[in-house]
């Protein structure tokens, strides 16, 4: 089993609330959320519908809007609510002070 | 400890209770259901299918023992309550057995009513309430030939129409000389009776049951003029009375119903009541769409979140007989008052009558073809003026030009379970049946959150309507009186633009904690809705919450689907220079846009480029002078124009220059949905302007104005507003009309619904008549603008939302 590689990414500031940015990577965008209760989750940025980047969708409670088609994704486990079906990865990431660090072992 | 709750009557208006219940509030109680019947919830509605052998048992349980099991919920099937002990809080079952509770809800329903004529208990005479009597029919019907139905109301023809499938030979009897008397006037009740004849039913009409004969068994009817009619089945279906004896024996206050207030509380207050048991601002019930309505009040109250309110319901009807289309609502007798329009056309068998008073739809019948039903009654319950289609309100919501669905001749019945219902999401009416079926949905939202038709465009809404009166039959609608904004609220959206001026309400959180917004942080629905209504109301204060736009207004560019952006520059009038032109080329390559295309808007749209590269491109377009196209927003898009008497030789005024003025005038203005524009010069219209939100057709002498068109999923055509000679007033106009519709709109309504539900009419007031008004309408937007006509992309370039832009953190390998 692999141990979290956890990667500093930016503070809890550079991100609005109800708001995501983007952490680019070769093998595909992640994307991390802040919610208006200034909880972070990371989610790959990649709607299950079609691929739609949820990285721009609304984000309220613990969920995002997809931009494309409104699909409405979990944050906390990348699932898609009922009545659609389908579930984006989940990355490990955690808030140290106002630091936000990411880890790359997709769960 | 949890608190207890039980529940008595395991029918449709409880146990609806407790699955909102536990929508919201899963955990609150232990709960414990005690039902009289030997079944689980099931859908008494479907009563009438099941007895015409269209459906089974199996088909209509609402509610299984395992979904019981699944929430924790202890139910007694067959054992009815005896008793409430309101002191020490318990009660009591027929076999001795007791629980207490700390809330109690009771669900009763109503008793049928027996006539108590002599004979009234022998064997063979039954009600129409339950599956015990539906079983006791069908067996009948398996062994006897000749049945009696007394009472031709809805339950009594259905009653008549299921033992007739079942090869009774039948005979309706009815007090009064004309069918179903409470929800038909006598013309429609004649055609009723008419093809009920056809189909095979005799009527008694005008006959009073005086005696049922028989030994053991019903033999024979006697009737007060002594004639008599052999009779081994009589069903007993003229009425229904609520059920509370129960609730009187304890003491709770009771009148025709038990009494309860808007919260659905009795004078206990921990015991409340819902279903036809109850009595509600003096009022009654006995069909499922109030109940549904009353339902949700009570779950909210017993979640104890305390906001719901339950108003009374306005209902309508439909008579479930395979074959017949019947629809009435309101009062349709009408009065000295009232106006009566009547369309009627015997050889097609078609009837719609509407009572109008004030110009207000307060009754409607209709039988024949029925589907308009549901939009004469959103007419009816939303009280929407009709003197602007008076004329022509009798022949229908013109379907004619709805995209993607073809015709008004697609009636739901008739297609096939592949036909495709919404185009958007690709559901078909298959689909959309067997969710309805297995998942046991009632309303549009229902069909919404499961098949996900009607949930995009909308414009399939009132085939999924149809769908659903066809497949639940009965009132599957409880839309309230007034549509909420969405489920964070039960505000509608005009009560909710006058409550944020009223109580000076000036941002998102703001508004949510003064109106007790259910959720902390709403939903996109309401947030842009919100976003939208606060940036009307205070144009000069209000700070934009930019989390609460859609992408396309938040980063002011278009998402395309593979998650790549449009930049489409403003042309002013659809006008454009060489140099603009070969800027836009220039941006083109070095950007390695993937596609240029000519927009139905008249300019130029570049497709494909990356979010970053939006800054850098605005920059090199803004330098040449090309401000943001806002192609994406709920705001003011394009005027189109043709090129008018500069060139054309029918051409009678310069439109290109009025098209220019009008998009000097309104560019960057945000409305409820996007707003269009067009300027023809003259009446050949080259540049579409009747099918425009504002649109100008210059004439000989001046400008005519067309409000209220759109192309689009559902096209209409403008009304005509007015004249004007000069292009100083086609600006006034103009202004006047984009700020009205700005202060007045729902959200996500364009200008052509909104038009409809206001009328033309009001427009016209506010517009025409009233000068005054209309100069201050044209100041207010004036005043909008000078906030709001600020070059997006410039300040994007000029580094606002930067986070926009760049990625949080690149990561390579
Ligand atoms: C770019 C353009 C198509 C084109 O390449 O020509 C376009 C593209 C889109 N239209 Fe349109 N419409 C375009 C002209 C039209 C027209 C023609 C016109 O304006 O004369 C219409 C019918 C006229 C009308 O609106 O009255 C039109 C009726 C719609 C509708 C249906 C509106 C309705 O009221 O029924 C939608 C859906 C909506 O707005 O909810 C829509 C929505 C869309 C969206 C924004 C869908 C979306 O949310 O992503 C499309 C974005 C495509 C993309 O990937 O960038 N588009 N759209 C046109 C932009 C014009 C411009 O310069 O701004
Ligand atoms: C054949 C038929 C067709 C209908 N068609 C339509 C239609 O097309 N459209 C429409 O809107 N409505 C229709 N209705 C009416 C609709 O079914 C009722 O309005 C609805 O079922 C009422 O719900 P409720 O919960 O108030 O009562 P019910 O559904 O009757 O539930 C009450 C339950 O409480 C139980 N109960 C009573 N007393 C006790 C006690 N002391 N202890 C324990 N349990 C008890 C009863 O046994 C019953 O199961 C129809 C009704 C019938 C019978
Ligand atoms: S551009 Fe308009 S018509 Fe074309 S696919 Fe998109 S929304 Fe539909
Ligand atoms: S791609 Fe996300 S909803 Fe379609």
């Amino acid at each position: 089993m692999m141990t979290d590689n956890w990667i500093e990414i930016g503070t809890i500031n550079d991100i609005p609330r109800q708001g995501a940015r983007v952490v680019r990577r070769k093998e595909g965008d992640i994307a991390v959320f802040r919610t208006n209760e200034d909880k972070i989750f990371a989610l790959r940025d990649k709607c299950p519908h079609k691929g739609g980047p949820l990285s721009q969708g609304l984000v309220h409670d613990n969920k995002v809007t997809c931009p494309l088609h409104n699909w409405n994704i979990s944050l906390d486990t990348g699932l898609a609510v009922a009545p659609d079906e389908g579930c984006a990865a989940r990355y490990p990431i955690k808030l140290e002070g106002e630091k936000i660090f990411l880890s790359l072992v997709a769960k | 400890m949890k608190e207890r709750l039980v529940v008595i009557g395991n029918g449709m208006a409880g146990i609806r209770t407790l699955e909102e219940l536990l929508k919201v509030a899963p955990d609150a109680y232990d709960i414990t259901v005690f039902g009289a019947e030997l079944y689980c919830n099931y859908n008494r509605i479907m009563l009438s299918p099941v007895l015409a052998g269209e459906k089974t048992i199996d088909d209509i349980i609402l509610n299984d023992d395992q979904w019981y099991a699944d929430n924790n919920i202890t139910l007694h099937k067959g054992k009815a309550i005896s008793q409430i002990d309101r002191i020490k809080r318990r009660v009591i079952a027929e076999d001795g057995s007791e629980e207490t509770y700390d809330r109690l809800l009771i669900a009763t329903g109503s008793r049928p009513f027996i006539i108590p004529v002599p004979g009234h208990d022998l064997d063979g005479v039954v009600s129409f309430r339950d599956i015990h009597d539906v079983d006791q029919m069908l067996d009948a019907a398996s062994k006897h030939k000749h049945a009696v139905v007394i009472g031709g109301g809805l339950l009594g023809l259905e009653a008549a129409n299921g033992l007739m499938e079942q090869g009774m030979s039948v005979t309706i009897v009815h007090l009064m000389d004309s069918l179903m008397e409470r929800q038909l006037d006598s013309a429609a009740a004649e055609m009723l009776k008419n093809s009920l004849q056809e189909r095979g039913l005799n009527f008694l009409m005008q006959a009073q049951t005086e005696a049922i004969i028989g030994k053991e068994r019903v033999e024979k009817i006697r009737f007060k003029d002594g004639t008599e009619i052999y009779a081994d089945l009589v069903v007993m279906a003229v009425g229904i009375r609520p059920n509370f004896e129960l609730a009187k024996n304890a003491g709770i206050h009771c009148e025709r119903g038990i009494v309860v207030n808007d919260t659905m509380q009795t004078f206990d207050p921990r015991v409340y009541s819902v279903g036809e048991c109850v009595q509600h601002r003096g009022l009654t019930y006995g069909l499922v769409a109030p109940l549904f309505e009353m339902a949700k009040v009570c779950a909210n109250h017993l979640a104890q979140y305390g906001i719901g309110r339950y108003e009374g319901s306005v209902t309508s009807t439909k008579l479930k007989v395979t074959g017949i289309d019947l629809f009435s609502a309101g009062d349709f007798t009408g009065n000295e008052h009232t106006d009566e329009l009547v369309f009627q056309d015997a050889s097609r068998g078609v009837y719609r009558k509407l009572v109008v008073q004030d110009n207000r739809i307060k009754g409607v019948v209709m039988y024949g073809n029925t589907l308009d039903g549901s939009w004469y009654f959103d007419l009816m319950r939303d009280e929407t003026d009709i003197s602007d289609m008076r004329e022509n309100i009798l022949f229908g919501q013109a379907h004619l030009g709805d995209s993607g669905h073809g015709g008004e001749e697609n009636r739901v019945a008739a297609m096939s379970d592949d036909a495709e219902i919404c185009g958007c999401n690709g559901v078909s009416k298959g689909d959309i049946v067997k969710a309805i079926n297995e998942k046991k949905l009632f309303t549009l939202d229902d069909v919404r959150a499961h098949t996900k038709a009607s949930s995009s465009c909308g414009s399939c809404t009132g085939l999924v309507e149809a769908l659903l009166a066809y497949t639940v039959g009965g009132d599957h609608s409880v839309a309230p009186h007034l549509k909420p904004v969405c489920g964070c609220t039960d505000l509608s959206h005009d009560e909710l633009r006058k409550a944020i001026v009223e109580q000076q309400l000036k941002s998102i959180p703001a508004t949510m904690q003064a109106l007790n917004w259910k959720k902390a942080d709403g939903c996109p629905k309401c947030r842009m809705a919100l976003n939208y209504y606060l940036l009307c109301a205070w144009p000069a204060e209000y700070k934009d919450a930019s989390q609460s736009r859609f992408i396309n207004e938040r980063a002011h560019a278009n998402i395309q689907k593979d998650g790549t952006y449009s930049v489409i520059p403003r042309m002013w009038g659809g006008g454009t220079t060489p140099s603009e032109l070969r800027v836009i080329a220039d941006v083109a390559e070095k950007y390695n846009v993937t596609t240029v295309h000519v927009t139905g808007g008249q300019r130029i749209g570049l497709y494909g480029l990356k979010k970053e590269q939006l800054p850098k491109i605005w920059k090199e377009l803004g330098q040449a002078g090309l401000v943001s196209g806002h192609a994406y927003g709920k705001a003011m898009r394009t005027v189109k124009t043709c090129v008018g008497k500069e060139w054309c030789r029918f051409g009678t005024q310069d439109s290109t220059h009025m098209g220019v003025e009008l998009e000097k005038l309104t560019w960057a203005s945000w409305t409820p949905h996007k707003f269009k524009l067009a300027v023809s010069g003259c009446p050949r219209n080259c540049a579409e302007a009747t099918i425009k939100d504002f649109g100008v057709v210059c004439v000989d002498s001046g400008y005519e104005l067309h409000i209220g068109g759109n192309g689009g999923v559902k096209v209409r055509a403008t009304d005509y507003l007015c004249n004007v000679s000069t292009e100083e007033e086609v600006k006034e106009y103009c202004a006047a009309f984009m700020q009205l519709y700005r202060e007045d709109a729902h959200y996500l309504d364009r200008t052509a619904p909104w038009l409809e539900r206001v009328g033309l009419t009001y427009i016209k007031e506010k517009i025409l008549e009233d000068e005054d008004g209309r100069k201050a309408l044209a100041e207010r937007f004036l005043l909008a603008q000078k906030h709001a006509q600020v070059d997006p992309w410039q300040e994007r370039v000029e580094g606002a939302e930067q986070h926009e832009f760049v990625p949080l953190k690149e990561i390579n390998g």
